[in-house]
């Protein structure tokens, strides 16, 4: 951002001074508007998800983030953290909710399960060994339950991926938006 | 009562040729042939003295072909609110003959999800069962999973399983 007011030989002069205007680029203000309120699905599948509810509860807050508004549909949030053990039933239902959600969306892994299957990884036939088999993952939270900060740790290292997009350019740029 | 005296019971309304106390101490059970499970479930509820009113879980078990005794068992676990005793029941099926034993539903409602799961787990048919189907596991799902021989498929649907 550039403030126009400190250059006394700026070509508009005086005539802006005194109307507050700040420059960026249209992808770093939406991008900015994005991390800041992210909302995450309700999607508690096991243990992990007790975590998750303590993250998003008084202690931990995870709306100080800017990640606390848990919805239970879909349609409107932005974020699945897949927190806990994925059956296979269960997967297929993953990949029909994940469809659900409107894009740009986002995908955390909670805990070793969603990951590669944990405890489960050698005979579980009913757990999918990490839900990156059925829907892209953008960051993976490791731990058996991962503590709340870890999750907030993952939270926030996706708010600086989502930071560095450049949805808009891209879009204007080559013709098509950038899918996940 | 105690399960000398249930078996004592039983062997007068049934005869003892199809069934088998096998006492094994704190484990005892009442081995009964599949042929006469059912009316034998129904005794057990509805006779004054053992009022078996509660039936409180139905598992399976597999013996493999390399156990000494191959076999497969489904055990019935009962309670009785009113008298307070309980007694395990236990069908044998040899793993030549065909897997299908009589569904006690009629006799206690609740076992339709527990033969629902015995099915699902070991492949066990119960006949006149309501709605048999899987109850875990998908729809689609193949194999029995808690047989000894089970080996978890490669693929389900588009998804893999596997390691
Ligand atoms: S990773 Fe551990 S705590 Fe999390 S769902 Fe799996 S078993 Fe439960």
């Amino acid at each position: 951002m550039v403030n126009l007011t400190t250059n006394i030989h700026a070509p508009y002069g005086s005539h802006i001074e005194d109307k507050n205007i700040l420059l960026t680029t249209v992808d770093k203000i939406s991008n900015w508007a994005r991390s800041s309120s992210v909302w995450p699905f309700t999607f508690g599948l096991a243990c992990c998800a007790i975590e998750m509810m303590a993250t998003g509860a008084p202690k931990y807050d995870l709306d100080r983030f800017g990640a606390g508004v848990f919805r239970a549909s879909p349609r409107q949030s932005d974020l699945m953290i897949v927190a806990g053990t994925v059956v296979i039933k269960m997967a297929l239902r993953i990949e029909r909710l994940f469809a659900q959600m409107p894009e740009p969306r986002y995908v955390i892994s909670m805990g070793a399960c969603a990951t590669n299957g944990g405890p489960y990884w050698q005979h579980g036939y009913h757990v999918l060994k990490g839900v990156d088999r059925v829907i892209p993952v953008d960051v993976y939270v490791p731990g058996c339950p991962p503590r709340p900060e870890a999750l907030i740790e993952g939270i926030m290292l996706l708010q600086k991926k989502m930071m560095k997009e450049k949805r808009i350019t891209e879009k204007f740029t080559h013709g098509h938006p950038r899918y996940l | 009562m105690d399960i000398q005296d249930i078996y004592k019971n039983l062997k007068s309304k049934f005869g003892d040729d199809k069934l088998n106390l096998e006492e094994i101490q704190k484990d005892s059970y009442i081995e009964v042939s599949k042929d006469i499970l059912l009316s034998v479930c129904q005794h057990l509820r509805d006779q004054e003295s053992l009022l078996f009113d509660s039936l409180v879980c139905v598992s399976g078990v597999h013996y493999p072909s390399t156990h000494e005794k191959p076999r497969f068992e489904v055990v019935y676990h009962l309670f009785s609110y009113a008298h307070k005793h309980k007694l395990v029941l236990k069908v044998i099926l040899g793993l030549d003959q065909d897997l299908s034993i009589p569904s006690v539903e009629t006799v206690w409602k609740g076992a339709n999800w527990l033969e629902r799961e015995t099915f699902d787990m070991y492949g066990i048919a119960f006949e006149n069962h309501s709605d048999l189907r899987r109850i875990l596991c998908p729809d689609d799902w193949e194999g029995y999973p808690l047989r000894k021989d089970y080996k978890v498929q490669e693929k389900y649907r588009h998804i893999k399983v596997t390691m």
